[in-house]
Formats: structure tokens, C-alpha cells, sequence
């Protein structure tokens, strides 16, 4: 086997191990940690496949705002250094969920015709950086959902600042 | 094949793959090989750098205190670092109680991983660079979050309030200024058009600093306040929160967070030099890539001594402070900047470039001037006394202190 496919295997096997760590921690904060890995662990996976730029991405959007607003709020709730019992009662109901959104996902997968062709490496002038970009503001391409998520996220901003805003006047 | 004096790691690394591949080692695993000693040799160059940091600006911030600095291990103190390190390696490592022993312990090593994982990109020479990514820069702002996940786990496995309050702190600190620090980092970005930091390095015929001043004096603000350096060190406040995230650290694991702390600064700027300063670039430095290495190391290290001055001569900022400033003038001015500067250099760009040089010059002239205005009108508003207590004096008819409000005035 080649050495790709070795860090291949490594870097999945240290993925789904920490995906189950996740779910099956005893506390919340450890249960945050193992997702961190988890998602460290996809980032090595898209550095395989000469995705640098999603790899990053990984990094900068999930572990660097989601990962530490996950632990901020974990911080925030009251029985966060408590360890806890494993299962809570929709615990079952939600790995039923699970179950069939993976199966589902699988079957799209296999069944797609991409997933049969065989990888081609990419030429050293392949720049998918300038491909993404030049989508994300052709009309043809991404630019209207972009607009529309850009929208949403100014709309979350607003949001928050709405609420945490300091009236005046209306003394606490 | 290149001489060894004129790029001495091209040479030993060609020569190593000639060597495993005359073994008979497959080229997929030679290359593992290959990126794995590299790894490990800027690892230790960058560690041992530390050594070296620690001394100077031990002896620069002395000599500003007008004290002299390590002066008794070895001829003017050099070996003074070497002393403290063997010093902090038979130090007690002590576990608080409470503490959650996984994140407490694995805070350090991924304090120090962050600050190094940031070497692997940067262009040390025309040829010399370690993972040859196309999205270096958006690479350094994403390492930039496991530092701040480091000091998370610090705060929280170390079990103590003083710990969590500095924690949240730094990490509030860390996130607000990573946001004029990437804004005022898609300038180069722009002029150079890319994310490749080689290619971004090659692009500055005219340093980038010259073509956009004020955000370069932003980055290089941000980063100070991203490592956490005075005169925005809040996040280890003596006076304040005893010692912030690393209150409960001793040791070695100590030693890690200090040593994470001097390397980030020498790497934030290595980054400076690498977006704003040129980069390797230089006079030889095309045809002698080890000539590159130098000046790439000068000019970094006139950022660092730059930083070393802020240490020793500003006072810290309190951290309302340093929220205003971030938000209320970094912010808008970097987005500001952004939007001006793209515009004019898309209309002066087919101009020659003398001209573009000039016209971006007077537009970050420009900026500064009304940024200066704004910001004087506002401290005025501010300060403007309103009423003042009459004080008792001793002597009110005093000549020299005669005011309405007694003594000085």
C-alpha cells in the first residue's frame, strides 16, 4: 500500500473512533473535545484528497468559531463538570434517526455515478480556489444563494445585537 | 543541479531523495520521509530560535529599564535561557485537585503545536517552504484557532476561577482581533492575487507596506494583540487575574506556554515580513536562495525588536480598551480600507507604477489624516470636564495652583 492510503486509514479510524468517543463521553466539555478531533481528524481526509482549501476551511469555520461557541455554551450550562449518565431517554430515538439518514446517504452515494470513476490526480495549475471564488459571484453559478446566505447571516447579527442591546430608560 | 552554497536545504534534500530512492524506498514513502525530517528539523530550528529570543529580549527590555540583564552565565548572559531551561526541566509538575486531567494536560502541547504548525507554510527562500499550499494565508488564520482552543482547555481543565475568567478573556481578545487582522491580510491578497504566500512574496516588486501603510500598522497591531504581547497582555495580568489561563501550570507545562508565547511572537512576525516586508526578496536573492533566508530573518527580526519596544515602553491597555479600539476603529477602518483601496487599485493598476504607488500612498495618507480627526473630535467630546468637586486646600490664595476647583490646575 502506498503511503497515502496509510494516512488515509489512520486519519479515518482516528475519526470515527473520536465520533464515537463523542457520543458515548460521560461529560459534556470531553464530549466537545472528541468532536474537535473528529473534525481535525475530516481535515486530514480533505488534505488526501488535495482539498487544501476545504481542509482549511474545516479548520477556520468548525473548529475555529462552531467548535469554541459549542464550548462557550457547554461553559454556560449549569451540570457541565458533572459527569453524566451516557443516555438520555430520546437517545435511542435520535440513533434510529441516525441509522436512516447514514443508510439513505450511503445508497445516494453508491448510487451515483461520480463515485464510480476512478480519482485523476490534478495538474499543479489546477487552482480550485479561483474556480470557487469566480462561482460564488457568477450569476450563472453560486452568487444568488451566497447573497441569500449573506443575508441570513446579517439578519443573525442584527438578531444579536437586538437582544443584546442595552435600552435605556427601562432601569433593571 | 544547484550548488550547496547557493541553496544549501535544496541540496541536502535532493541529495537525501537520491540517497532513499538509490535504497530502493518507494517514491510515496521518500516523500513521507522527506516532509517528516523536515518537520522535525524546523521544529527544533524554530524551538532552539526561542533560546535565543528569550535572551534578547531579556537584555533589550533590561537595557530600556536602564538595568543591565543577564549578565553572569556566560559572556553577557548568553547562556542565561540555557540555564532556566535545564532549571524548568527539574521543576514539580503539580496536578491541582479537580482538575480534568486530559484537557489540562494536552493544553500546552497544542499551545506550542499551533505557534508551529504556522512554520510549515511560510516561504523561507525562492525554493525553501514547507507544504507548498495554495491557501496559506486562510492556513495561518486557521491555526490561529487551535491556539485559542489551547487556551480554552487551559482555563477550563485547570479547575480554578482565576484560570476560566482569564481564559474567556484572552479567547474574547483573540477572536475580535483575529477579525481586522484577517480583513487588513486580504489587502496583499488582493494586490498579489492569491493565497499562496510564495506567490504573494514574489508579487511585492513595491513592498506591500509602501503600497498600503495602514493596514500593514493594523496587522501588525493585531497580531501583537493576538499573541497576547504587552501592551495588550491582559490575558496574564499580574494585577488583575493573578496570571490568567496558565495560573495553575508549573514546570514544564509552565515552560510550554512561555516558550509558545515568545515563538508566537517571532512567528506573527514572520508573517508581517512575509505579507507586508517582501518576503525573502532582496538584492541575489532569485539566483542565492540562502541569501533569501537572510534577509527574510532581518527583516522578521526588526518586527520582533519592534515588538520588543512596545513591551518595554507602552503601559497595558485595560480591556474595555481594547474592545474599543478593535471594534469601534480597527473594524470599520480595515473594511473601509479594503473596499477604497480594491477600488483604486483596479483604476490606477493599468497606470504606470510609479503612479499607482503615489495614488495608494495618498489614499492610506488620507485615511489616516480623517481616522486622526475622527478619533481627536471623539477624545475631546470625552474628556471635556463637566464638574469637578471642589477639593479642600491648604492654601487656597496659593499663586502657583490658583484655581476654581483648588490645587493643581
Amino acid at each position: 500500500m502506498s503511503a497515502l492510503q496509510w494516512v488515509f486509514i489512520i486519519a479515518s479510524l482516528i475519526t470515527v473512533g473520536a465520533a464515537v468517543m463523542m457520543v458515548a463521553s460521560h461529560r459534556m466539555m470531553h464530549a466537545a473535545l472528541w468532536l474537535a478531533v473528529a473534525l481535525l481528524g475530516v481535515a486530514v481526509i480533505f488534505v488526501t484528497l488535495e482539498a487544501s482549501f476545504f481542509a482549511v476551511v474545516q479548520l477556520l469555520v468548525y473548529i475555529g468559531a462552531i467548535l469554541i461557541l459549542i464550548v462557550f455554551a457547554i461553559m454556560l450550562t449549569q451540570r457541565s463538570t458533572e459527569a453524566g449518565s451516557r443516555l438520555n431517554s430520546l437517545a435511542w430515538g435520535a440513533a434510529g434517526v441516525a441509522g436512516v439518514i447514514w443508510t439513505a446517504l450511503t445508497y445516494v452515494f453508491i448510487r451515483w455515478v461520480v463515485s464510480g470513476t476512478p480519482m485523476q490526480e490534478l495538474g499543479a495549475s489546477f487552482d480550485d480556489v479561483v474556480l470557487l471564488g469566480k462561482a460564488l459571484v457568477d450569476a450563472e453559478g453560486f452568487a444568488v444563494p451566497f447573497e441569500v446566505a449573506s443575508v441570513l447571516l446579517l439578519a443573525a447579527l442584527i438578531g444579536a445585537v437586538y437582544i443584546a442591546f442595552e435600552r435605556k430608560g427601562e432601569g433593571s | 543541479m544547484t550548488a550547496f552554497w547557493q541553496d544549501p536545504i535544496t541540496f541536502l534534500r535532493l541529495w537525501l531523495e537520491g540517497l532513499l530512492l538509490s535504497w530502493g524506498v518507494p517514491a510515496s514513502w521518500v516523500l513521507v520521509i522527506r516532509f517528516a525530517v523536515g518537520a522535525l528539523l524546523l521544529a527544533t530550528a524554530a524551538l532552539l530560535l526561542v533560546i535565543l529570543q528569550l535572551w534578547l529580549e531579556r537584555k533589550l527590555i533590561g537595557r530600556i529599564q536602564d538595568r543591565l540583564g543577564p549578565n553572569r552565565v556566560g559572556p553577557w548572559g548568553l547562556l542565561q535561557p540555557i540555564a532556566d531551561v535545564l532549571k524548568i526541566f527539574t521543576k514539580e509538575h503539580i496536578t491541582p485537585a479537580g482538575a480534568d486531567r486530559v484537557p489540562f494536560n494536552l493544553a500546552p502541547v497544542l499551545s506550542v503545536a499551533a505557534a508551529l504548525m504556522v512554520w510549515a507554510v511560510i516561504p523561507f527562500s525562492a525554493t525553501v517552504m514547507g507544504a507548498d499550499l495554495n491557501v496559506g494565508i486562510l492556513y495561518l488564520l486557521a491555526v490561529g484557532a487551535l491556539g485559542e482552543l489551547a487556551i480554552i482547555l487551559a482555563g477550563w481543565g485547570s479547575n480554578n476561577k482565576y484560570a476560566l475568567l482569564g481564559a474567556l478573556r484572552t479567547v474574547a481578545q483573540l477572536i475580535s482581533y483575529s477579525v481586522p487582522m484577517t480583513l487588513s491580510a486580504l489587502v496583499p491578497v488582493m494586490f498579489s492575487g492569491s493565497l499562496h504566500l510564495n506567490v504573494i512574496t514574489q508579487a511585492q516588486e513595491v513592498w506591500f507596506v509602501v503600497l498600503a501603510p495602514v493596514p500593514a500598522l493594523i496587522f501588525l497591531t493585531a497580531s501583537v494583540a493576538e499573541v497576547g504581547r504587552a501592551p495588550f497582555d491582559l490575558p496574564e495580568a499580574e494585577s488583575e487575574l493573578v496570571a490568567g489561563y496558565s495560573v495553575e501550570y508549573s514546570g514544564l507545562k509552565f515552560g510550554f506556554f512561555y516558550v509558545a508565547e515568545f515563538l508566537k511572537a517571532f512567528t506573527v512576525s514572520l508573517i508581517f515580513a512575509v505579507l507586508f516586508l517582501g518576503g525573502w526578496r532582496g538584492p541575489g536573492a532569485e539566483a542565492y536562495p540562502v541569501l533569501g533566508f537572510v534577509y527574510l530573518m532581518l527583516k522578521s527580526g526588526a518586527v520582533y525588536l519592534l515588538m520588543i519596544l512596545f513591551r518595554g515602553t507602552l503601559p497595558r491597555f485595560r480591556i474595555d480598551q481594547v474592545m474599543d479600539l478593535n471594534w469601534k476603529v480597527f473594524t470599520p477602518l480595515a473594511l473601509i480600507l479594503l473596499m477604497v483601496i480594491a477600488l483604486a487599485d483596479y483604476f490606477l493598476r493599468g497606470t504606470f507604477p510609479f503612479v499607482r504607488v503615489l495614488g495608494l500612498l495618498g489614499i492610506n495618507g488620507l485615511a489616516y489624516v480623517v481616522l486622526d480627526r475622527l478619533l481627536s473630535s471623539r477624545e475631546r467630546l470625552r474628556r471635556r470636564p463637566v464638574a469637578q468637586p471642589v477639593r479642600p486646600v491648604a492654601r487656597p490664595e496659593n499663586l502657583i495652583t490658583s484655581s476654581d476647583a483648588g490645587g493643581q490646575a
